[in-house]
């Protein structure tokens, strides 16, 4: 039998699997080369939270985070995966340490691109300090990573989103892939509606959720270099293709990418709804956007631009 | 000599005395709670139409401002307790007394309302119990509807959701009752004519459309391995073998799940054809999947369902739709058929007894009976065969003469073990019995007597309980498939076996069944996304259901 | 939180060659199942920790059926409960002890 054929099945069930839906270990097995992933700090080592048992909270034994190496197309990644359904996917001090250590690993090595499948709602509250220092500790794992020449793929596409620290980590990738599910942004529909009203934003309206914080909207504005439909085949490819066509960090990156949110800032700043900003986008009927298949988005996306490399 | 007309002449007089704030019949929304004032008269028996889909909400508020000592002591006779301003109207004194038939959101409060004597029940019906006591002696003096448009002369166009307007209005209107209805627009023709004008004193357009909830649509995407498997049982213990094509759907995921998986599942058991292709239900939006795969030849429904406007326009051949294409739903007449047109009913409870009498409501809650125990019963009045009437009948029976012999409907109740917040399906004493006696009702609030009971399928198995020959046999096959409920575990394991052996009950692996082959990708649709999709753009989710 | 132990003698050996499975995820009404092949042959042990109080009963019927069923000898589970019912429970013991006879990957 070929390795063409052995992956076959592999394929079908990466093409058949709902990412929305998958865990994060289901993500991790069918995104990867088949039987190629090895985890670093597994379940079996138990290295669970110190703190939800204080709260009388149930622990998880990866503590909601799968981290290690495997294959992707025959080249070697780091990977890490978090698992949304566990306390939100939410940064805690052993969850946020065990993405801190991959990056760290892969700055050493200089030449594996980690692959990150952000599933976060933030930090985890219970945490909290612990959390925000993880976040900030991944940020700058992140960005020592780049700058020592590693890729850096966010890949969001899950039931919590990528939201809190998470959105500060997305922002610092070299690229991301979302799919139409995937929501991206710091704070969540609740906490603006909480401290702004509902008059600046209804978090019950989840066609205004979407539209302000999905993947769709984040292609179309720049915030996410690929869109992917909600397949684990999908990400596959896009993860694939993202560390094709990623380039190089330091300070021109920088800067390009500041004039490109600027520019962002400038044109799109008067702008009340994201509708708005699509037309101003030119896309020909924007308030179909939402509705539109991924194949057609897809198309519609790369028609209107390909986001420009130099920036992130 | 005696006035045979008082009636008559009492009508008149509140239809004068509306009439000097009517331009025509058109009253203005401002002047809608003098209008209640002018026509309502203290101690009436008023309709308030609330469906279960449409609401008259703008006449609900309009009659809570009455000065209460113009209307006072109302007798409110209405299907549903929905909205909040439903209860107030008790709270406030403008009306004393209730017969209803449901009230799923109020429940809690009208349970609180019921103790603390704010209501003086009359009874809690069914739909068509209450319909029927219109024409026999709950007949309303005033009627408050709601519908879709108006024209100048009071022609009203019900819309998708006409539900229960039709009944509402005839009792009244031919028993000298004055009829109120609250558009949401005056037109100058009406696009069909739902209610003729003479039926229609007043109308009153309102200033937003009345209040609408999605109630019959359940999202794929939290449909669990759990419903899918109990699901499968259903299909594969009940539906292929009684062969059961004339059917309604109870609105819980588990049958959703079910409609979900006749494109798949079923079609991979050659079911196609031969069993759920007449509906008498509510356009789920669940089943769309199930209609574009060609399963389904008609559905009537009691009402309609949010979004679902233009796909059914578009699916004229399977729903009953106007000349102007839209819906026309009834629930009397649907209501009807699903008592003696269907051959099945399926749905979920929240507590099952020893006995199989089951019953939505808890000590805390009194949701009503909206439709269910006349879906879910018996109709003794049925004379027709069908083979899936008749194949129940004989196992009820097996020794009775064939020709004597009475048919018997499918009455299914699926659902898991355990419920919401780890709530047993299974119990000892039904929580209705309990709050009969603290209410000291004269009848505990049953939704469906065992003895209506055919099957019950969990995720452990399908009992059979037409095979169970007394009492004990029934109470075995019950916690045979009651799990690890207090009532499951103390089951009498051999005889529980001894059932098994002759087929009362069917496990899993006994229908061919592997429990973790339940997956959700069998479901024909896995989001609401995918309904959307199915339905070719047509059907148009509101946005709390949307995730893009 | 409340922790329960059970130890079972198992009629034979589960199936398989796989060291070590996971499945499932702790949520409410969801729970991990964590299988290890480190006893002997005939024996079973259950560890849990449940966000459940007051359940043991439920619990000792769960696993005493499970066993009964699967014969899952040289198995430990360690399980991390988030509240789920014992329906899910018997699914999630019944997938792990499929995934330990599955080949390692």
């Amino acid at each position: 039998m070929s390795v063409a054929d052995l992956e076959k099945p592999s394929v079908e069930r990466a093409r058949a699997t709902s990412f929305y839906e998958a865990s994060a270990r289901a993500r991790i097995r069918l995104l990867l080369d088949p039987g190629s992933f090895v985890e670093f700090i597994g379940p079996e080592q138990r290295e669970v939270s110190p703190h939800l048992k204080l709260f009388d909270l149930p622990e998880q034994f990866d503590d909601g985070i799968i981290v290690g190496h495997g294959q992707l197309a025959g080249s070697p990644v780091f990977i890490a995966a978090q698992e949304g359904r566990f306390m939100g996917g939410a940064f805690g001090e052993v969850h946020g340490a065990k993405l801190t250590g991959l990056l760290r690993a892969a700055k050493e090595m200089k030449s594996i691109p980690v692959l990150i499948l952000l599933d976060t709602g933030g930090v985890r509250l219970q945490e909290a300090n612990a959390g925000e220092l993880a976040i900030a500790e991944i940020m700058r794992a992140v960005i020592e990573a780049r700058t020592a020449g590693v890729k850096v793929i966010g890949l969001i596409g899950g039931r919590s989103g990528c939201y809190g620290g998470g959105g500060l980590i997305a922002g610092c990738c070299s690229a991301l892939a979302v799919s139409e599910q995937g929501r991206i942004a710091v704070s969540g529909p609740e906490v603006i509606e909480t401290n702004r009203g509902v008059e600046e934003f209804d978090s019950r309206d989840r066609a205004l959720v979407w539209r302000t914080m999905g993947g769709k909207h984040r292609r179309l504005i720049g915030g996410a270099e690929l869109f992917a439909d909600d397949t684990v085949q999908a990400f596959r490819e896009a993860a694939l293709e993202l560390l094709e066509t990623t380039s190089g960090f330091g300070i021109d990156t920088l800067n390009a990418e500041q004039s490109r949110l600027e520019d962002r800032l400038q044109r799109f700043g008067a702008c009340r709804d994201a509708v708005e900003i699509w037309a101003a986008e030119g896309v020909p009927d924007a308030a179909s956007v939402p509705a539109l298949p991924a194949d057609q988005f897809i198309e519609l996306a790369d028609k209107l631009r390909r986001i420009a490399r130099d920036a992130r | 000599m005696r006035n045979w007309q008082q009636g008559r002449q009492a009508r008149d007089a509140r239809i004068e005395a509306g009439a000097k704030l009517a331009k025509g019949k058109i009253v203005e929304a401002r002047d809608a709670t003098r209008l209640m004032e002018a026509v309502i008269r203290p101690g009436d028996r008023v309709c308030l139409e609330g469906d279960n889909q449409k609401q008259a909400d703008l006449l609900c508020r309009a009659l809570l401002a009455v000065d209460l000592a113009k209307v006072n002591g109302l007798h409110m006779v209405q299907s549903g307790i929905v909205l909040p301003e439903h209860l107030d109207l008790f709270d406030r004194g403008v009306a004393k007394r209730l017969d209803y038939a449901y009230s799923g959101p109020q429940s809690a409060r009208i349970a609180r309302m019921l103790f603390g004597g704010k209501i003086e029940l009359g009874a809690v019906h069914t739909y068509l119990e209450l319909f029927a006591r219109y024409f026999i002696d709950l007949t309303p003096q005033v009627a408050l509807i709601a519908a879709v448009s108006a024209d100048r002369d009071g022609n009203l166009y019900t819309g998708p959701n006409t539900e229960d307007t039709p009944t509402v209005v005839e009792a009244t209107a031919f028993k000298n009752g004055v009829v109120i209805a609250q558009v949401n627009e005056i037109v100058d023709k009406v696009p069909r004519v739902d209610i003729p004008a003479d039926r229609v004193q007043f109308v009153v357009e309102a200033d937003k459309p009345f209040f609408v909830e999605p109630l019959f649509t359940r999202d794929p995407g939290a449909i669990t391995e759990g419903q899918i498997l109990t699901a499968m049982l259903a299909i594969k213990a009940i539906y292929a073998p009684y062969g059961v094509q004339r059917l309604n759907h109870g609105i819980g995921f588990s049958t959703a799940a079910i409609e979900l998986l006749l494109p798949t599942c079923g079609e991979r058991l050659g079911l196609k054809g031969k069993v759920a292709s007449h509906f008498a239900l509510n356009p789920h939006p669940a089943l769309i999947p199930a209609i574009e795969s060609g399963w389904v030849e008609q559905i009537h429904c009691f009402g309609s369902e949010v979004g679902m406007d233009d796909y059914i326009r578009a699916r004229s051949d399977v729903f009953f739709t106007g000349p102007d294409g839209s819906l026309r739903s009834n629930r009397a007449f649907c209501q009807t058929a699903g008592l003696y047109a269907c051959d099945m009913f399926i749905g979920s409870t929240l507590q099952i007894d020893l006995r199989g009498n089951s019953s939505t409501v808890t000590t805390s809650r009194i949701a009503g009976f909206g439709g269910a125990p006349n879906m879910g019963a018996d109709a003794r009045g049925r004379r027709h065969p069908s083979t899936p009437w008749l194949q129940a009948g004989r196992e009820a029976d097996p020794d009775g003469s064939a020709l004597l012999r009475r048919g018997r409907k499918l009455v299914v109740q699926i659902g898991e073990t355990f419920g919401e917040k780890n709530a047993p399906l299974f119990v000892e004493k039904l929580d209705a019995l309990a709050l009969a006696e603290k209410l000291k009702l004269d009848l505990a609030p049953v939704m469906i007597y065992g003895d209506d009971v055919t099957h019950i399928v969990t995720e452990e198995g399908v009992a059979n309980l037409l095979l169970c020959r007394d009492a004990n046999e029934r109470e075995q096959a019950i916690r045979g498939v009651a799990g690890y409920t207090d009532v499951g575990r103390n089951r009498d394991k051999k005889m529980v076996q001894h059932l098994r052996e002759r087929g009362v009950i069917r496990r899993p692996e006994d229908l061919g069944i592997d429990p973790l082959d339940a997956d959700r990708s069998m479901l024909a649709a896995r989001s609401i996304k995918d309904l959307v999709r199915w339905s070719g753009g047509l059907y148009a989710p509101p946005s709390q259901f949307r995730n893009w | 939180m409340e922790d329960l132990s059970f130890h079972h003698q198992a009629r034979s050996r589960a199936g398989g060659t796989r060291q070590m499975a996971i499945i499932g995820v702790v949520a409410s009404g969801n729970l991990e199942v964590l299988a290890e092949r480190v006893l002997p042959e005939t024996e079973c042990r259950l560890e849990i920790k449940t966000a459940a109080e007051g359940f043991g009963e439920v619990w000792d019927a769960v696993v005493a059926d499970f066993v009964e069923r699967y014969s899952p000898g040289g198995l430990k589970f360690s399980i991390n409960d988030g509240g789920a019912r014992p329906d899910t429970v018997s699914l999630r013991l019944a997938q792990a002890v499929r995934l330990m006879a599955e080949d390692e990957q």
